[in-house]
C-alpha cells in the first residue's frame, strides 16, 4: 500500500493554504491580545496547530475505508461520550460543551462533526438504489439528529447546526425525490416558528432577534453585531494595521480572538486583507470539491464533499456574522480561530480530504 | 472498471457495497461550486458595504466609541497678601463628572444611591444642562472631593457594562483660610449660576464651571480664572485610558493675585474686633492701598469650594446678622461725630466760621423753635476744644450758619455720597443730603432747620467704614483722595483727587483730632505712647431723640453705632483706621480697636527695621547638646558607682 503513497501526492496547495490562513489567524491572535491576560493565547495556537499537523498526517495515513468501516464504533462512542459530557461535563461560558480537567478542554463535539460526516458518507454511499428512499431518510435523519439534540442539549445550538450541512451534502449527492425536500421544506415553516417560543432559550432568541434589528439592543445581543461591523467599517480598503485597531485593541469588541476573529481582522487589514483571506478559503474549498471530484469512489467523493460542506457552514455562518449578514451563533472561523479542538477537528479533516487524494490513483 | 472494483472490494472486506463511480454527482458538485461561489460573493459583498461604499461613517462611530475628550482643568490662581504670603491656596481633589454622551438616565438612580446624592436633584441637573443646549462633550460635575469609598465605587462601576459615564477628573479646589479669616475681601467661589451665565461678565464660561461669586474672587474672576485645556484619549470598552492622543490644547492656569492686604494687620483686626459686629477697614492714606478690611459676622469660604449644601446656603442667608454682608463697603450708617472734623473744615473754608468762633455750651441750644441736646455741658469752646470733647451745641452752630449744598459739596469732596470704586463688587455709596437729593427723593424742599442735625453726622447722611477711612485719611495728608484698592501694582486706578483747601485750616482739623486721642478727649483710649495718633469719635443714633421720648422700646438693635476714626502719625500719615462697631454704645469703645490696628502696623514697621538675628552666630552647644548629657544612661551608672 505505501506503494502509492508518497510525499509527492499530498495536496501541496490545499497544504500551502492552510499554513497560510493559520499564519494569519496566529498574527490576529496575537495582535488582538497582545496587552490582554490572554497574551499567550497566540504561542497556544502555534502548539494547537503543530498538533493539528500531526493529527492530519495520522488522519491522512489510516485508509480512510477502514475509518468508513469503524463508524458504527465510532458513532456509538460519539453518542457516549456527548451524554458524558452532558452528564459530567463542566460548565465552561455557562454552557457544557467542554469534558476535561486541565486547562486544555477538549470541545467533544468538534470532534462528533466528522463522525457525522464518515456516518452519512457511509450510509450514503452503501445504498442500493439511485435515490434516498423515504425510509433511508428518516434513518439518517434519526441518526444525525440524535448527536444534534445532544450537542443543542449542551446547549450549543451553533455546534449542532454544523452537523446539517454535513447531512444535507450527503442527501443531496446521493439524490432524493423532490416532494421530500418540498415536504421537509414544509415540516420546517411549521416547526421554525414553534419551536422559536418552545425550543429556544431566551438568549438565543435575542440573538436572533438582535440579529434582525441589532439597534434594538445596542448594549446586549446586538452590541457584539455593532461593534463588530464598526470594526469592519472602519478597517476600510486599506485597514488600520497590526495592533492598531481600535476597535480590537480597545476592547469594543466581543472575543476578537475567538469567534470575532475575521472582525478584528477586516478592522486591522482592510477590504483587501479580507479579499486575500477569504480568497484562500474559496481556493482551500475548492481544492477540497476538487479532491472529491477525483477521487477514487463515491465514499472518497462523499467524504471531502461533507467536509467541504462543513467548512463552508464554518465560513459562511461566522463571517456572514461579522457584517452582520448571519445571527451570533458563536461557531468559530476554520484555522483561523483561536481554540484547540477546533483547530485539531479541521486539521484531522482536511487529513481525511488527503487521504483521498493519496487513494486516487488506484493502480 | 468491474476488476478494480473486485480488487477495491477486497481492500474493504467489510463494505461490499461502496461503489467507484465518483463521477455520478458531478452536475451536483459542480452546483455545489456554483453555491460557493454564490456564498462568498455574498460574503464579500457584505465587506464591500462596509469597508468601502461607506467606511467614514464607521470610522466615526469607532472614533466616537474610543476617543474621549477630557477637561483639563486649570488651577485658579492663588491669592497671597502684600508681603507674598498666601491667603488662598488650591488643593487637589477628585471630581465625578457624568459624561454625556453615553448618558443613561435610568443609571441616574443607583448613582444617586451609590454615592448618596439627591436623585431628584441630579436629575433635574442633568434636564438644566440639556436644556441648555451644552455641546454634547461637555460633561457634568455632580460631586466634589470624592471620598476614598465614593472612589472605590466610582472605579468599580465605571466600565463598559455598569455605568460608563461616570468619569473622574482630578481637579483643583479653593482653600479658603480658616475660621473666615479676611472672608469678605476674599469672596468665595461656586458654580456658575444659570441666570450669570446669561450676563456678559460670564459669557465666556460653561454651566457647572466655578466662577468667583463675591469680593476679590468675583472681581478679579476673569484674572484668577485659567483656561481649561482639554485632552484627548483614546479609551477601551472598560473607559480605560489606552493613550493619550494628543494634547491638543493644554490647560493655562489662572495668575496668582498680590493683595494690599497686610496678614499682620488683618489678623489683628479680625481678633480686636473679636465677634462684635462691625467692621474695621484700614488704609494707606498716601496711595489707597487697603491694609485691612474685616466684616463681622464672618462665613466659611470653604463651604463654598465645593458645590454649598442647600443648608448651609439658608443658614447664611435667613442668619438675622448678615454674614455675607461685608459691611466694610456695604454698611451705611450714619456718620455721628466723625463727620465733625469735615463740618470744622468746610465751616473754615466756607468762611462761615473763622478761628475765633466761640460757643456757649449749656447742654444744648434752641433753633427753629426746637431744643437740640448736646451730649454734655462744655461751657464756652473753640474750633479746637468743640472737636477734642465733640461739643454738639458748637456744631449745631456751624450748620446753622452754613448753606446745606455747602455742607453737601465737602462732604462729596472728601468721597461721601458716592463710591470709592474699590475693587469689590456690590459697594454701597451711601447718602449726602442736599437740596437736590430731597427734590428728587421726597419732592420736597429742603427746611433750614434740617441742618441742625447734618452738622453732627446724623439725619439723612449715611456713611460705610471704607468712605470713612478713605475721607478721614485724605484730609490727614493734606487733601488728597486716593482710591481704595485691594490689588498691589493695579493699572486701573482712578487719578488721585486733590481738593483746593488751606492747608492751613487742615493743620487745625487735624490738631482738634490730636487732641481727641491725646488731650482728653472722647478718645483716649486710642491713645499709644510714642506715636502720635489723631482719631475721632462717633457715636449715632439709631433712633433720634424724640421717638425715644415718644416711648419707643429701645432694643439691643436700637442700641447707638460706635465709630472710631484715627489715624498716624498726627503730620506724616500712613495709616488710617475706621471701625464701626454697631450697636456699640459709645466711640470711646470702638477707639480701642483702631489703636490696636495702629499699633500693629509701627510694631510690625519697627520689627522689620531691626537686624535680623543671625543663627550661624548661637554658640554650637544650643544646636547640638554635648555628648555626655545625650547619653544618661551612663550618667546614671557613674552616680551609682560614687554615691
Amino acid at each position: 500500500m505505501a506503494a502509492y503513497r508518497s510525499l509527492r501526492d499530498l495536496d501541496w496547495l490545499m497544504l500551502f493554504l492552510v499554513a497560510a490562513l493559520c499564519g494569519l489567524g496566529v498574527l490576529q491572535i496575537f495582535s488582538a491580545t497582545y496587552d490582554t491576560h490572554y497574551a499567550d493565547a497566540w504561542w497556544k495556537q502555534v502548539i494547537w496547530i503543530a498538533a493539528g499537523f500531526i493529527a492530519m498526517w495520522v488522519a491522512t495515513l489510516i485508509d480512510y475505508h477502514t475509518l468508513l468501516g469503524q463508524t458504527p464504533v465510532l458513532y456509538i462512542l460519539s453518542v457516549v461520550t456527548l451524554i458524558a459530557t452532558y452528564a459530567l461535563g463542566m460548565s465552561a461560558f455557562g454552557s457544557r460543551r467542554w469534558i476535561g480537567t486541565t486547562s486544555y478542554h477538549l470541545q467533544v463535539s468538534e470532534f462528533v462533526k466528522i463522525v457525522i460526516v464518515l456516518l452519512v458518507a457511509r450510509y450514503v454511499t452503501e445504498l442500493k438504489t439511485d435515490q434516498l428512499q423515504l425510509s433511508d431518510l428518516l434513518k439518517l435523519g434519526g441518526l444525525v439528529g440524535l448527536p444534534m439534540v445532544l450537542v443543542m442539549l449542551q446547549p450549543d445550538l451553533g455546534t449542532a447546526l454544523t452537523f446539517l450541512p454535513a447531512l444535507m451534502a450527503g442527501v443531496f449527492l446521493a439524490g432524493f425525490r423532490w416532494q421530500y425536500a418540498v415536504a421537509f421544506f414544509a415540516i420546517v415553516a411549521v416547526v421554525a416558528p414553534a419551536s422559536y417560543f418552545f425550543v429556544l432559550k431566551d438568549y438565543q432568541k435575542a440573538r436572533l432577534i438582535s440579529f434582525i434589528d441589532p439597534s434594538q439592543d445596542p448594549k446586549g445581543s446586538g452590541y457584539q453585531v455593532i461593534q463588530s461591523k464598526i470594526a469592519v467599517g472602519s478597517g476600510a480598503l486599506w485597514g488600520q494595521g497590526v495592533t492598531k485597531g481600535t476597535q480590537t485593541q480597545g476592547r469594543f469588541l466581543p472575543v476578537p480572538h475567538k469567534d470575532f476573529i475575521f472582525s478584528a481582522f477586516a478592522e486591522e487589514h482592510g477590504f483587501v486583507g479580507v479579499i486575500v483571506a477569504l480568497g484562500m478559503y474559496f481556493l482551500l474549498l475548492m481544492q477540497i470539491v476538487e479532491n472529491g471530484q477525483t477521487a477514487p469512489d463515491r465514499a472518497g467523493m462523499y467524504v471531502c464533499l461533507g467536509i467541504a460542506a462543513v467548512l463552508l457552514f464554518h465560513v459562511l455562518v461566522n463571517v456572514g456574522m461579522v457584517v452582520g449578514r448571519m445571527p451570533v451563533t458563536g461557531i468559530p472561523l476554520p484555522l483561523m480561530s483561536s481554540g484547540g479542538s477546533n483547530i485539531v477537528a479541521v486539521f484531522v479533516m482536511l487529513g481525511l480530504v488527503n487521504n483521498v487524494r493519496l487513494r486516487r490513483f488506484v493502480n | 472498471m468491474k476488476l478494480r472494483n473486485d480488487r477495491e472490494h477486497q481492500q474493504i472486506a467489510t463494505n461490499e457495497l461502496l461503489r467507484d463511480d465518483s463521477k455520478f454527482a458531478s452536475g451536483k458538485i459542480a452546483f455545489f461550486q456554483y453555491l460557493m461561489v454564490a456564498i462568498f460573493l455574498f460574503l464579500i459583498t457584505g465587506f464591500w458595504d462596509l469597508q468601502v461604499r461607506n467606511p467614514a461613517l464607521y470610522q466615526e462611530r469607532a472614533m466616537e466609541n474610543s476617543i474621549k475628550a477630557i477637561p483639563v482643568l486649570a488651577p485658579r490662581g492663588k491669592i497671597l497678601d502684600r508681603d507674598g504670603r498666601v491667603i488662598v491656596d488650591n488643593h487637589s481633589s477628585f471630581t465625578l463628572y457624568l459624561s454625556r454622551e453615553n448618558l443613561k438616565m435610568e443609571h441616574l438612580r443607583p448613582i444617586a444611591e451609590g454615592l448618596n446624592l439627591d436623585y431628584d436633584a441630579l436629575v433635574a441637573r442633568v434636564r438644566r444642562f440639556k436644556s441648555r443646549g451644552e455641546p454634547q462633550y461637555h460633561p457634568i460635575p455632580i460631586k466634589e472631593e470624592l471620598t476614598p469609598a465614593e472612589l472605590a465605587f466610582v472605579d468599580s462601576h465605571k466600565d463598559e457594562n455598569t455605568f460608563p459615564e461616570l468619569e473622574v477628573i482630578h481637579t483643583q479646589h479653593r482653600l479658603y483660610p480658616r475660621d473666615g479669616l479676611a472672608a469678605h475681601v476674599i469672596g468665595y467661589v461656586g458654580e456658575v449660576s444659570e441666570s450669570d451665565l446669561n450676563t456678559p461678565e460670564f459669557a465666556r464660561f460653561h454651566q457647572g464651571d466655578i466662577v468667583g461669586k463675591d469680593g476679590i474672587e468675583r472681581e478679579y474672576n476673569d484674572v484668577l480664572t485659567g483656561t481649561d485645556g482639554q485632552r484627548r484619549v483614546e479609551v477601551d470598552s472598560f473607559g480605560n485610558e489606552r493613550r493619550v492622543l494628543s494634547e491638543d490644547k493644554e490647560s493655562i492656569p489662572g495668575r496668582s493675585l498680590q493683595l494690599t492686604i497686610d496678614l499682620d494687620l488683618q489678623a489683628v483686626a479680625e481678633l480686636t474686633l473679636e465677634n462684635r459686629r462691625g467692621a474695621v477697614v484700614a488704609l494707606d492714606p498716601r496711595n489707597g492701598e487697603v491694609l485691612a478690611m474685616v466684616s463681622r459676622p464672618a462665613f466659611d469660604p470653604n463651604l463654598f469650594a465645593s458645590r454649598i449644601r442647600s443648608k448651609d446656603w439658608n443658614d447664611l442667608v435667613n442668619n438675622p446678622a448678615h454674614p455675607l454682608m461685608n459691611r466694610a463697603i456695604q454698611a451705611q450708617q450714619a456718620p455721628g461725630s466723625t463727620f465733625k472734623p469735615i463740618m470744622l473744615l468746610a465751616g473754615l473754608e466756607t468762611g462761615a466760621i473763622d478761628d475765633s468762633f466761640h460757643v456757649n455750651c449749656p447742654g444744648g441750644a434752641n433753633f427753629y423753635g426746637r431744643f437740640f441736646k448736646c451730649w454734655g455741658k462744655h461751657g464756652t469752646v473753640g474750633i479746637h476744644e468743640a472737636l477734642v470733647h465733640s461739643c454738639d451745641t458748637f456744631f449745631y452752630n456751624v450748620a446753622n450758619r452754613m448753606d446745606i449744598d455747602d455742607i453737601a459739596r465737602y462732604a462729596e469732596m472728601v468721597g461721601y455720597g458716592h463710591k470709592t470704586g474699590i475693587d469689590l463688587p456690590h459697594e454701597a455709596e451711601g447718602v449726602v443730603p442736599s437740596r437736590k437729593w430731597k427734590i428728587r427723593n421726597f419732592r420736597e424742599k429742603w427746611y433750614p432747620g434740617e441742618n441742625i442735625s447734618v452738622g453732627i453726622g446724623q439725619g439723612a447722611t449715611t456713611v460705610t467704614p471704607l468712605q470713612m477711612a478713605s475721607a478721614i485719611g485724605g484730609i490727614a495728608v493734606g487733601g488728597m483722595w486716593f482710591q481704595p484698592h485691594l490689588i498691589r501694582d493695579s493699572v486701573h486706578l482712578m487719578p488721585a483727587r486733590r481738593a483746593e483747601v488751606n492747608l492751613d485750616n487742615i493743620r487745625k482739623v487735624k490738631s482738634g483730632m490730636y487732641g481727641v486721642v491725646n488731650e482728653g478727649g472722647t478718645g483716649v483710649r486710642a491713645h499709644i505712647p510714642g506715636i502720635d495718633v489723631c482719631g475721632k469719635t462717633g457715636s449715632a443714633q439709631l433712633v433720634s431723640n424724640d421717638a425715644i421720648r415718644a416711648g419707643f422700646k429701645q432694643g439691643k438693635d436700637m442700641k447707638d453705632n460706635a465709630w472710631f476714626v484715627g489715624f498716624a502719625p498726627c503730620d506724616a500719615p500712613e495709616i488710617v483706621v475706621a471701625t464701626l462697631f454697631e450697636n456699640g454704645e459709645h466711640g470711646q469703645l470702638a477707639a480701642p480697636i483702631v489703636r490696636d490696628v495702629i499699633k500693629a502696623y509701627f510694631d510690625k514697621k519697627a520689627r522689620l527695621a531691626q537686624p535680623v538675628p543671625q543663627i550661624a552666630a548661637l554658640p554650637p552647644q544650643i544646636l547640638r547638646p554635648p555628648a555626655p548629657v545625650a547619653t544618661p544612661a551612663v550618667a546614671t551608672a557613674t552616680a551609682g558607682a560614687n554615691p
